[in-house]
């Protein structure tokens, strides 16, 4: 199987408590990039990017546009922009419209995520409150990435991790626990 | 693998546009293009991508069509208030000592930010004094531009950007409202020349004392943007400012040293002088 390089996350309503758990438990040599988009209110700045810097083991940053993918990093969708993984594995953004009403956009990160690193990418589905990431997720798994989903007993908003399951029947069911040890035991070749 | 053949699809699609009607969308970055055309693709109701490829080929009545997913953008008047409000604080200090002034919006759309220009000049009593260069590749958004009327609903938001930046009049005193749209006085483009510009095949325009190109670059590739960026470094003034994106850098770019950072917080540049 070939090793993973990339996991990105998705998470909405509920998300700075679950990402507070899973980010944080990331080992400081941990090898692999996580993107991450959650849904925040436009015109806000992204409160959460100081916050889990403050937490993580990890260099936690919101992504910039053309940015170089490094490797041990954890980057943020900005608020108000889709962020994209472009097919030279650098980082892009996009103004374009919200999909699934957000921007950004779960699904439009995992879909190009999924065509940059076919299976070498994890998807993680977390908390929600709405459908977004279900298409995304679905690429992922249809990619031949490791597809995974937030147990929905212990998801503060269920409506996302059960659209994603019914999106992606094969794909695990972890809590977040779970889903902290099985990113951390990933190690690239 | 289907996945590659759509890949493939869409090269050749690229390849199409440009030789038939030369509009080069090669170099765009490519995850986004494909997110519009796969849109396109499933909007227009054709199977496949070499399907609507066939179409466009051969009708070029399914041009606009396609060019309002590849090229059109959304944008508010005053998106980011921050943005307009260094302007008006930071920068147009420094224009106020020039006799007469240049200002080109790259990449215009629909023209909200040309008007919050217009608008932010007016109030600065700088506009008489000022041309604008309105810019764009779609001819059916610069149409829209040159015309001025967004629907009502938008003015809200419009109005609230427009209070946050700094405004120092009401929107309202531009617009006339009619039929659930809203109408912007001709006299904010008497002094605007509306354009067809390419920055992917289309040369150095004037000497610029401010470029305002903001979320243009983001759909472009780095050796494209990289061309862009050398062109509106040739088409500034001594001095001159560009401002970008609020989360555009020039900080990747080749000609990252032929800049330095104006307002760095809202991606104002200024022209280095050596």
């Amino acid at each position: 199987m070939t090793p993973a390089r990339t996991i990105v996350i998705g998470a909405s309503a509920g998300a700075v408590q679950a990402l507070l758990v899973l980010l944080p438990a990331l080992p400081a040599d941990f090898a692999l990039t996580v993107l991450v988009v959650v849904h925040v209110p436009p015109d806000r700045d992204n409160v959460l990017v100081p916050l889990l810097r403050a937490k993580c083991l990890l260099p936690v940053k919101e992504a910039e546009d053309k940015e170089p993918i490094a490797a041990g990093v954890i980057y943020f969708a900005p608020s108000d922009y889709h962020l994209l993984v472009e097919p030279d594995r650098t980082l892009a953004l996009s103004a374009d419209e919200p999909v699934n009403y957000s921007r950004p956009s779960i699904d439009v990160l995992f879909e190009s995520a999924a065509d940059a690193y076919r299976e070498e990418l994890v998807g993680v589905i977390l908390t929600g409150a709405n459908h977004d990431g279900a298409a995304g997720l679905k690429a992922v798994a249809d990619a031949g990435g490791v597809a995974i989903v937030q147990d929905s007993g212990e998801a503060y908003a269920t409506a996302m991790p059960d659209a994603a399951r019914e999106a992606s029947p094969t794909a695990l069911t972890m809590n977040l626990d779970a889903i902290a040890s099985y990113l951390s035991s990933l190690e690239t070749a | 693998m289907p996945e590659a053949i759509e890949d493939l699809e869409i090269q050749l699609l690229l390849e199409a546009l440009y030789q038939r009607y030369h509009y080069d969308f090669r170099h765009y970055a490519r995850a986004s293009i494909k997110r519009r055309l796969t849109q396109a693709r499933a909007q227009l109701g054709f199977p496949t991508i070499s399907a609507m490829q066939d179409r466009v080929l051969h009708d070029p009545a399914m041009l606009p069509r396609l060019l309002d997913y590849l090229t059109v953008q959304v944008s508010e008047m005053f998106r980011d208030p921050s943005y307009f409000r260094a302007l008006r604080e930071k920068v147009l200090p420094h224009l106020r000592t020039y006799p007469s002034l240049k200002v080109w919006i790259a990449g215009c759309s629909t023209g909200e930010e040309l008007y919050s220009l217009a608008i932010l000049f007016k109030e600065e009593d700088l506009y008489d004094r000022t041309i604008f260069y309105a810019t764009d590749i779609n001819p059916e958004a610069l149409a829209a531009a040159e015309a001025g009327v967004y629907t009502l609903e938008r003015i809200r938001k419009f109005t609230e950007n427009h209070q946050k930046s700094g405004g120092k009049s009401s929107l309202s005193d531009y617009y006339t409202a009619a039929y659930g749209r809203a109408v912007f006085d001709k006299g904010l483009r008497s002094r605007v020349v509306f354009s067809d510009h390419s920055l992917v095949t289309d040369a150095v325009f004037g000497e610029m004392h401010l470029i305002s190109c903001r979320n243009v670059m983001i759909y472009f590739d780095r050796a494209l943007q990289d061309r862009a960026v050398g062109l509106f470094h040739e088409s500034l003034a001594r001095k001159g400012f560009l401002g970008l994106g609020s989360k555009e850098s020039l900080r990747f770019s080749a000609h990252a040293g032929a800049f330095s950072e104006f307002v760095p917080s809202e991606k104002i540049y200024q022209r280095r002088e050596p």
